[in-house]
């Protein structure tokens, strides 16, 4: 039973996927982007016919070749810890991300195997055309294949299209085209894509940067900054953009996270958004939660309610409100819906019971109430609240979620001043002789891994407890096996994937200092 | 006669790749090894002695996966009053 689950079991599970998934970010978004600004480099080649773009787009093709084989598979290591350590929550997601992660295998496996063989073995054996078709279809396939795994992802923070069949145990999907255009799907999907085009631009600039403080290959470094900067600050906008409308979004699906981020804790019209701030432990406690307070902020005032809502007057929920409930404005508190949770829980329980004796009436009645909507929308909806033991653990840690976004969203401003000067000097050529600017920029590489990782602990930490936004908690999801084996694993998977790292790494640095052929 | 077209094609692919291959440069190379090296552990280590999935070591039928499923979802005792 779930309540004898080993907490360091799902302790280790956690980070043994959360070890998983950051290597992992490690090596995708340079995919995605890389492929792009290739291809916009071959577009140019084919366009002007000057041999210097090919020689240029060759050598990006190199380290995306890196950087691409490195990577490759170590997503599915994901997929094989659904099913050993998280068997319960794979068998109640059902053929929600079984499909997606199909379309997303079949669809890699085809690109892999044609289009980044004709990318790497075609020149001069397909025509110039046919080339480029084959990269723009690589950058097009790399990022639908991402569009499956983050629509599976954006299912468990706002499960949509869906009906729970207690006969299976599992979600069945329902419509298709809801969990495709869920919500934070859409946002998901574009907010994480520009992710890697940002993050690809930084290495193509703080590369290119160094080739020209080391007075090498000018040509090369100036269009491929030129390039990187315009894509990058186009991409950076977007970010901004898509984030400040996923706001939105969370504030209505992930009311909890949301005020996390902001460490909100008393809900309020004319919210103020918290630009930068300082948290420490204020001695207050919800149930057993130690509650945060800031030792200093710098505050937008009314920002957060106009992010929210598009004016001032939008109240903002604060995380006492979400636990409390506030009758006011309508919010249920965690209590009322461990209820509605557990209720959800009893019926479930009744429809085995009646099963298990044969009472075949019994059991088509509750099956029924699994279609009825009402019973969906107001009780099966909260189910994994039945699993909390408090109100309080509903509360995700604050100066994790409040960190890791506030860091995010500066660096995330830093890429777009580190784009804009980099145009700027260009266009006023004065890049080579701003030196300074070359050393931020060179440094600046592993910044945009940095923001993109703490993008994902956004997303994942600040949705805790749930795996399923309201319907299983980890703790409910996690496979009754031994935690030892799970940590024997982490230990594999740390020295493996480092191991890769540092073999990317190396080869890449070689073939960087190497510089393109001649 | 009509055979012969798609011999044509597939030796042709054949040759695509095989001279691919054959001509790659040194980090190419390098980067099969370690990406055979990866696929080995990954799939031939990690997979088979590993990660096993869990409801399909445990139970022979889909039955009896959801039946134990439904009983770990089931947690709390006073459900059954």
């Amino acid at each position: 039973m779930i309540e004898n689950v080993d907490l360091s079991l799902v302790d280790w599970s956690r980070a043994q996927f959360a070890l998983t998934a950051i290597y992992h970010w490690f090596f995708v978004p340079l995919t995605l982007g890389l492929s792009f600004l290739i291809a916009f480099m071959e577009t140019i080649y084919v366009r002007t016919g000057d041999e210097r773009w090919k020689r240029l787009t060759r050598f990006w093709m190199t380290l995306f070749g890196i950087n691409f084989a490195i990577g490759v598979a170590t997503g599915i290591i994901l997929e094989f810890e659904f099913g050993t350590n998280w068997s319960n929550y794979s068998w109640f997601v059902g053929d929600i991300f079984g499909a997606p992660l199909a379309i997303e295998g079949i669809l890699a496996f085809f690109i892999e195997s044609t289009f980044i063989a004709v990318m790497f073995f075609g020149w001069g054996k397909v025509g110039k055309k046919f080339h480029l078709l084959s990269t723009w279809l690589v950058a097009i396939g790399a990022s639908l294949s991402a569009l499956w795994i983050l629509v599976a992802n954006a299912w468990m923070e706002n499960p949509v299209g869906m009906i729970f069949n207690p006969e299976t145990a599992r979600n069945e999907m329902v419509s298709f085209w809801a969990v495709l255009f869920n919500e934070v799907a859409v946002g998901k999907f574009i907010h994480t894509i520009s992710s890697g085009f940002v993050l690809a631009s930084m290495f193509v600039i703080g590369v290119s940067s160094w080739f020209l403080i080391k007075k090498r290959e000018e040509f090369l470094a100036t269009r491929s900054i030129l390039i990187a900067a315009i894509f990058g600050l186009l991409a950076s906008v977007t970010l901004i953009y898509t984030g400040d409308t996923s706001a939105r979004t969370l504030a209505k699906v992930q009311p909890m996270k949301f005020a996390a981020f902001e460490a909100l804790y008393d809900g309020k019209d004319n919210a103020g958004l918290v630009a930068i701030g300082v948290l420490k432990n204020s001695g207050e406690k919800i149930d057993e939660k130690e509650v945060s307070d800031f030792v200093f902020k710098f505050e937008i005032p009314g920002f957060l309610s106009v992010m929210t809502g598009g004016s001032r007057d939008t109240f903002v929920p604060g995380i006492r409100d979400l636990v409390s409930g506030n009758s006011e404005r309508g919010i249920m508190s965690v209590a009322e819906k461990i209820e509605r949770g557990k209720y959800a829980g009893a019926v479930l329980a009744e429809y085995k019971k009646a099963r298990e004796q044969n009472d075949h009436a019994k059991v088509e009645e509750l099956k029924m109430k699994f279609m009825d909507t009402v019973f969906r929308d107001e009780y099966f909806r909260y189910f994994g609240y039945s699993f909390l033991k408090s109100p309080s653990d509903a509360i995700p840690s604050v100066p994790v979620a409040f960190y890791s976004f506030h860091i995010m969203v500066m660096l995330g401003f830093f890429f777009v001043l580190v784009f804009a000067l980099s145009l700027f000097f260009l266009f006023r050529g004065t890049l080579i002789g701003n030196r300074w600017f070359l050393w931020v920029a060179l440094f600046s590489i592993p910044l945009p891994y940095i923001a993109g990782e703490l993008g994902w602990v956004v997303a994942e930490m600040g949705r805790q407890p749930w795996i399923i936004q309201d319907l299983m908690p980890v703790s409910a999801a996690v496979s009754n096996i031994k935690a030892g084996s799970v940590i024997v694993t982490f230990i594999l998977f740390a020295v493996l994937f480092t191991a890769l790292l540092v073999a990317e790494i190396s080869i890449m640095v070689r073939q960087i200092k190497k510089g393109p052929k001649h | 006669m009509g055979k012969i077209p798609v011999l044509s094609a597939f030796q042709r692919v054949f040759h695509f790749y095989y001279d691919g291959f054959r001509t790659m440069s040194w980090w190419g190379k390098r980067i099969w090894i370690i990406l055979l090296i990866k696929l080995f552990l990954i799939f031939a280590v990690l997979r088979l002695f590993f990660f096993p999935d869990f409801l399909k070591s445990k139970f022979d039928s889909e039955e009896q996966r959801s039946e134990y499923v439904l009983e770990q979802l089931i947690n709390s005792p006073e459900y059954y009053d």
